[in-house]
């Protein structure tokens, strides 16, 4: 998969530059590096939404965020991180808690997992900081 | 001294498995926890139409509905009716009517002005209007997204959280009969299985719960918020199991009643 940092993600981070006001400088960067990395989603027809998740994970440490998804769709979770990440993982997993079998995507301080649901509803992204120091991460998502 | 040995490495086994579980298996405790925010956790009016339109287009233009009043008094009322005109421009967009996402980015900003949200996002407008001329469905489909957030941020900034849910409540529910409506019309199990959203109701109930008072004890909120519990029961359909015809009716039912409540409910 090629990473250009897509036109498309600048112009969302330029949108979306009322809510980096209000965000720390270790938010801002985590979250540049994910839109950075759903940009080159967004070159394969998926839609990137505008909300996301940001905060901080120690090493070995997770963060689970429930999302509402919809059986037809295609997914994908894009994670950055601030550089004190050397290595990030992104799951899924169903409402029952059963981890989803995903496409990954895994580069340094940014990370990915996409998938297509056959049934809608609740499903659970974790976000692991497998390797590094404590660090700013971000989630957005994309769909098509 | 072996047998010592043949110990720790059954338990080392032992110890890789149950990680290995863990790892496969998330404990009800933990999913308990999870992050829900408004921001990620409830689905754009633009995501479930994407579903929607897999198995085939739905009729979308068959779907608009006629200008609503934009002249509301009550602020929730406003907030709950701002919400479903932005599912409107969604829909707009998937019909590709220019002129009809026009009036309707004109009636958004309208009700966003009487919120007093800030500036940033009566710009906003205009933007709309632009990308309406040149038929830029998908710059749209992010603008509306977009006008959406900033209206909740600035909600946000001035004190009134109480009214970001609401405005997420009122596209949820505009979405949802729209997409009951379609589905209705040429049903097709794929497209139905898009129902199906216990969990997602039941987080728009608990943030209704978490509401002020003085905004729960509001009747047009009291009403929507009892209703929804209803609806919660009716989108519970068994994983994998797509929702009959009469199962889409019902679902399609409930929402227009509460979409009823919320444009035409005379509140205080």
């Amino acid at each position: 998969m090629k990473l250009p940092t897509s036109i498309f993600a600048a112009v969302v981070l330029a949108t979306t530059a009322g809510f980096a006001a209000q965000e720390s400088d270790t938010e801002v960067a985590a979250r540049k590096a994910a839109l950075d990395l759903a940009g080159a989603f967004s070159n394969e027809g998926f839609k990137m939404r505008d909300g996301h998740w940001s905060g901080m994970i120690k090493p070995h440490d997770h963060a689970l965020i429930a999302v509402n998804l919809y059986a037809g769709n295609q997914y994908w979770f894009s994670v950055g991180a601030t550089d004190a990440a050397k290595k990030l993982a992104v799951n899924v997993y169903d409402e029952t808690g059963k981890l989803v079998e995903t496409e990954t995507y895994n580069e340094g301080e940014k990370a990915a997992a996409g998938f297509s649901p056959t049934s809608s509803g609740q499903y659970y992204v974790m976000v692991d900081l497998v390797d590094g120091n404590e660090s700013g991460v971000c989630l957005v998502y994309s769909y098509k | 001294m072996r047998r010592v040995r043949q110990f720790a490495a059954i338990t080392f086994l032992l110890g890789c498995c149950a990680l290995i579980g863990a790892e496969n298996h998330l404990p009800a405790d933990q999913m308990a926890k999870a992050i829900r925010l408004d921001s990620i956790s409830i689905p754009t009016p633009g995501e479930l139409f994407a579903a929607l339109e897999k198995p085939g287009k739905p009729n979308w233009v068959g779907q608009m509905r006629g200008p609503i009043a934009t002249s509301y008094k009550n602020r929730a009322q406003i907030a709950l009716n701002l919400g479903s005109l932005i599912a409107d421009g969604f829909i707009a967009v998937e019909a590709k009517d220019s002129q009809q996402v026009k009036n309707i980015g004109t009636d958004i900003i309208k009700m966003a002005k009487a919120l007093g949200v800030s500036e940033n996002v009566l710009s906003r407008g205009n933007s709309i209007n632009e990308f309406a001329e040149n038929d830029e469905w998908d710059a749209l489909q992010e603008e509306l997204e977009a006008t959406q957030n900033e209206v909740k941020s600035s909600m946000q900034t001035h004190r009134d959280q109480d009214l970001v849910i609401l405005v997420s409540v009122g596209g949820w529910i505009r979405g949802t009969q729209v997409v009951s409506a379609a589905v209705m019309q040429n049903y097709d199990e794929r497209a139905a299985k898009v129902l199906r959203q216990p969990a997602l109701v039941n987080f728009i109930e608990a943030k209704l719960n978490d509401v002020s008072p003085e905004m729960r004890n509001e009747p047009l909120v009291k009403d929507v918020s009892s209703e929804l519990s209803e609806v919660e029961k009716l989108v519970s359909f068994p994983t994998g199991k797509a929702p009959t015809q009469d199962d889409v009716k019902k679902v399609n039912e409930a929402v227009g009643k509460i979409m009823t409540q919320i444009q035409t409910k005379e509140a205080q």
